[in-house]
């Protein structure tokens, strides 16, 4: 009965487990840190300016992406609908990811530049105004609420220790680009350069 | 790029295998350690809370179900990508199976896509099954703006009244879609002064025979004369070549009620309609530009 020496010894099962579900991760994760493919960068890939950052913050805070994917699969049918499908150099500045993996909403990998600023500050406030179909909930807080910019440079510094590269400057000046502006502002510039580097 | 370096791609080979294999060893060993090969009233020996457990041996199904598991893992691994730079006997690659995809729908389809775009706009307003088509790509592309009955919203024009910003005629939506169009009506507050937007606004209110105070009217004429009537035209008809919007015909993109045009008058308006030649392609465009000229021109 040589099982029972594992049952009761609490360390060396827990060591034992760890190694079992290790090897799914030393095969599928680990080897893409080392895979250009999914380390670098696609051509034209600029780091998120200030007010994106402060947008894409507040695209996290708000939940978006429990109802909003951002990720195209390789598949006709997204393809026709969005766009072309999403690689993986176009999110190595992303950290963490906001690939999500539920769509109540539509896909919003490709959404920059598909309708006006206006119509998002429309749809952002009250989305039964521009879609009457629509059950997303409306956000009118964002038109209130002002970003003071306390911590933006903050946060590109640590995206910068991660690999973002931002410069000295931006983080100089981050503070100043988005002091008082208002929340939707800065989440419509991020819905506005979303998916936009890729050629359509 | 998609390459992994050969010391990854030995480490997947070597883990993958190790582990299918690795774990069929196991279960040989664990089966071939069986003390009893039927079923048994024995006990394993031991007992938590009054439960024991019969020493059976693994059920045979079972065993063949994971044996199964094994040679499925090992064919699927020989077919498909999977061990490191190993392409897979059946040579699949996500992006061709994509291509294969898109290929066959354009084969499919893109004959009557080449048709359709052969076919003038106003032609295709007529063809029914181009016009069912137009109505969709405008329903999953267009309606969020526009609505999808197209009847349009504050600041979203509607597309079925023939009444047209820059234009009703085919060419002219077909410049609309493919290449978007940025209005720009400026703020006139700093310029007018408060006691000017509100004469201009009595003004405009009287243009299409609303409710409005003749006195201030009067007044506001001369300032239109000298502000408005380069983009809306002397008699307010509006000009296509700006999107400047006809100010006569009681149909308003952002309200008609004496607060709502003071206020564009005051702050401006800047209507944007995206441009879609890179997102629909030109084909798609005619298609949609042809439903759209359906609309008002049934």
């Amino acid at each position: 009965m040589r099982h029972e020496v594992i049952e009761k010894n609490m360390g060396l099962m827990i060591i034992l487990i760890v190694v079992a579900i290790s090897f799914g991760a030393l095969v599928e994760i680990i080897p893409l840190f080392f895979m250009k493919q999914t380390t670098q960068p696609v051509e034209n890939l600029q780091p998120l300016t200030a007010l994106e950052l402060e947008g894409r913050d507040i695209y996290q805070r708000e939940g978006c992406l429990s109802c909003h994917t951002q990720m195209i699969r390789p598949f006709r049918s997204e393809t026709e609908r969005y766009g072309p499908y999403s690689v993986a150099g176009e999110s190595v500045y992303d950290h963490p990811f906001l690939w999500g993996s539920k769509r109540t909403g539509p896909d919003l990998a490709r959404v920059g530049q598909r309708y006006s600023d206006e119509w998002h500050r429309a749809h952002l406030y009250n989305p039964r105004d521009v879609v009457p179909e629509s059950n997303m909930p409306g956000f009118p807080w964002l038109f209130e609420n002002t970003i003071t910019g306390n911590d933006t440079a903050d946060k590109m510094a640590a995206l910068r220790m991660v690999g973002v590269p931002y410069t000295d400057e931006q983080l100089a000046t981050a503070k100043s680009d988005v002091r008082g502006k208002r929340e939707v502002d800065a989440l419509v510039a991020y819905l506005q350069q979303l998916g936009t580097v890729i050629e359509r | 790029m998609n390459e992994l370096s050969s010391f990854w791609s030995g480490w997947i080979i070597v883990i993958s295998l190790g582990s299918i294999i690795g774990s069929f060893v196991l279960l040989s060993i664990v089966r071939k350690g069986q003390r009893f090969n039927s079923e048994t009233t024995q006990t394993v020996g031991h007992e938590f809370d009054g439960i024991e457990e019969y020493d059976n041996p693994l059920p045979r199904w079972w065993y063949w179900m994971f044996v199964l598991t094994v040679i499925f893992a090992l064919g699927y691994l020989a077919l498909y990508p999977g061990l490191g730079n190993f392409k897979g006997f059946l040579g699949w690659t996500q992006e061709s199976a994509y291509e294969r995809e898109v290929a066959k729908a354009e084969a499919e389809f893109g004959p009557m896509f080449a048709q359709f775009s052969q076919t003038p706009i106003e032609e295709l307003a007529q063809n029914d099954q181009a016009m069912r088509i137009g109505q969709r790509l405008f329903a999953n592309n267009c309606a969020q703006c526009h609505g999808s009955a197209a009847t349009g919203g504050f600041g979203f024009p509607n597309l079925t009244d023939n009444d047209w910003l820059y234009g009703g005629d085919a060419a002219a939506i077909s410049q609309t879609i493919l290449k978007g169009r940025v209005a720009a009506m400026p703020a006139w507050g700093p310029t007018l002064g408060e006691e000017g937007v509100d004469q201009v606004a009595q003004y405009v209110l009287s243009m299409s025979g609303r409710e409005h105070n003749a006195q201030a009217a009067a007044q506001g004429q001369q300032l239109y004369n000298t502000n408005c009537i380069a983009c809306h035209g002397a008699e307010g008809k509006g000009n296509h070549l700006f999107g400047a919007p006809n100010l006569t015909d009681n149909i308003w993109l952002y309200g008609g009620s004496e607060q709502q045009i003071k206020q564009t008058l005051r702050n401006g308006r800047a209507g944007k309609m995206p441009a879609w030649e890179a997102i629909l392609g030109e084909d798609k465009s005619h298609v949609v530009a042809g439903y759209v000229y359906s609309l008002s021109n049934q």
